[in-house]
């Protein structure tokens, strides 16, 4: 085991979260947790168990209710909203319903990232246009959301999310909508950034057979707005899960 | 398989590693192009001719005020009432006589009774040249300062001995009355320009309002991607730019055009007292500062508007 001092700085800390919406029950209670750099994270589930919820936290649509939230070391409950901004172009968000803007082609939308954060244009056609032959949607750059299919939306999103080489990227059941191959090339996608560029990788999904195709993955479980920690991956140094099997 | 594409590592050294938020070209098309809905830039135009028509009309009063007010003020009427016209006359020379004698006169003239007949003949028909009515004889006097109340007093006196029942007037008092209703008209034209300007505010803030709940959804996926409310205000700040400046512009046409009119009637009236309310050239470009005021009270007001709805999103 590594000493304390060995530690890595955590990307994201909760400590003792609460969200209500309104005057609701809570749908998240007392979640506490860390997630570390480069580490790959399924966040697993039943339906209505808090996923989106939580991932709403985690990409900054939302601030909780109650606890506190650092991300990058910083305080997210007491951050002015002017400089949040800076933390969510560090984000890459796949939304569960995908979220593309409706009037922006395939390209525009996947370039959006590169485009709000200032990147040379030059850089953004190159980078964006290798992203969508990547994706296999080179032929599609010009379609507009609205004229494509589930999956080739999902690519769009999938495309948009990792194009800026986030530090956290968040994807909300990313593979539901394509066909078996295209969701292994894709969790392929989220292991590159994962490896090679050290992005810490949030993935919500309830399926079982993705969790085993990624070997160093670590498992958050969500039952009725309660975290549990059936693989380690809350403690430090946290237990790979892959070999667990464990499902849903 | 092959390796993902993904991008070479930026080198700014800003959050997300780029050079920094963009408002150029590249965001120009983050909203749909969300047009006002579709009367507002007439709308716009409509009081933007308002303001221009009350801010012409506003300035030819003080104009006219100004032009009466320096031509009147040093100027005094002395008024010799005797029933007996060869009295009359002959008194009216002496006052001429002293009047002229003064240091502070400029100027004397003794009103030709033929004149003042053609002056009262409009009010008194016949009658005026009939001599059944008495008419005081007139002298216009031009001193070399304003028409004060000491100048007044001095002229009195020296008229007191030689003239009696001389009755010595400043001009510019029998036109009080009138200066104090240019006044109120000038002040009627700041109160129209005022509410017009609100009534501006009020539309392009209505309009913005609506623009945004149009584009809400949009709002929100780029807000999470990291659009800066700076960023995001642009966009719409880009359509209300266009709107507003072709409604203004229209506006300042249709009001410049009525105010060129309108002084074409008034100028064929060859009356003294509107001719001192003409347009000088700097006036023209106070009304043409209308417009740009316009643009600029709009972009202000859009862009109130939209930073308070942004700020009910995290």
């Amino acid at each position: 085991m590594r000493a304390m001092s060995d530690r890595p700085a955590e990307i994201v800390k909760f400590d003792n979260v609460g969200l209500r919406y309104g005057t609701d029950p809570e749908v998240l209670s007392n979640l506490s947790f860390t997630l570390y750099p480069g580490s790959f994270y399924f966040l697993t589930g039943a339906s209505g168990a808090g996923k989106t919820s939580l991932l709403k936290l985690l990409y900054l649509a939302q601030r909780p209710s109650r606890g506190g939230i650092r991300m990058f070391g910083q305080d997210l409950i007491t951050m002015p909203r002017d400089r949040l901004p800076d933390l969510r172009r560090q984000l890459g968000v796949v939304f569960q319903n995908f979220r593309l803007v409706p009037h922006l082609t395939a390209f525009d939308n996947v370039a959006l990232p590169l485009r709000l954060a200032g990147a040379d244009e030059k850089r953004v056609i190159k980078a964006v246009s290798d992203m969508l032959d990547w994706v296999g949607l080179s032929h599609r750059s010009h379609a507009v959301p609205a004229t494509m299919s589930g999956g080739e939306q999902q690519r769009v999103a999938i495309a948009r999310a990792v194009i800026a080489r986030p530090r956290i990227l968040i994807a909300d059941e990313p593979t539901g909508n394509v066909d078996p191959e295209m969701a292994l090339k894709l969790l392929r996608l989220f292991e590159a950034l994962n490896h090679r560029v050290g992005t810490t990788v949030v993935v919500a999904t309830h399926d079982v057979h993705l969790l085993k195709k990624v070997p160093d993955s670590l498992i958050m479980r969500l039952n009725k707005g309660q975290l549990s920690d059936p693989t380690g991956a809350l403690r430090y140094p946290p237990r790979p899960s892959a070999t667990s099997g464990s499902g849903t | 398989m092959n390796a993902p594409p993904l991008p070479e590592a930026p080198d700014g050294d800003v959050a997300g590693g780029y050079a920094g938020p963009a408002h150029g070209k590249s965001t120009a098309r983050l909203l749909p192009a969300t047009r006002f809905s579709g009367p507002i830039p007439w709308v716009i135009a409509i009081l933007m001719a308002l303001v221009v028509i009350a801010a012409a009309g506003g300035l030819a009063l003080r104009n006219l005020a100004t032009s009466a007010g320096s031509q009147l003020s040093s100027a005094v009427t002395v008024q010799v009432i005797e029933p007996n016209p060869d009295l009359r006359l002959a008194r009216g020379e002496q006052a001429v006589r002293v009047l002229t004698g003064l240091d502070s006169v400029q100027a004397v003239r003794l009103v030709p009774e033929a004149e003042l007949v053609a002056l009262l003949e409009p009010w008194l028909g016949a009658g005026a040249a009939s001599g059944d009515v008495p008419i005081p004889a007139l002298i216009d006097v031009e001193l070399k300062q304003r028409a004060g109340a000491a100048e007044i007093a001095q002229i009195e006196a020296a008229l007191a001995e030689t003239v009696p029942g001389a009755r010595v007037d400043a001009q510019s008092d029998w036109l009080r009355p009138v200066y104090g209703a240019l006044a109120a008209l000038q002040w009627l034209a700041v109160g129209l320009i005022g509410l017009v300007a609100l009534a501006t505010a009020a539309a392009v803030w209505l309009a913005a309002r609506n623009a945004f709940a149009g584009a809400r959804d949009t709002v929100e996926i780029i807000h999470l991607l990291g659009a800066t409310d700076r960023q995001i205000a642009a966009v719409f700040l880009r359509t209300v730019l266009h709107e507003a400046a072709f409604g203004a512009l229209v506006g300042a046409a249709m009001g410049a055009g009525a105010v060129w009119l309108l002084g074409q009637q008034f100028a064929a009236l060859d009356s003294g007292m509107t001719s001192g309310g003409g347009l000088a050239l700097a006036d023209w470009l106070v009304i043409a500062a209308v417009p740009l005021a316009g643009v600029l009270l709009a972009l202000l007001t859009a862009r109130i508007t939209i930073a308070l709805a942004l700020r009910d999103m995290l």
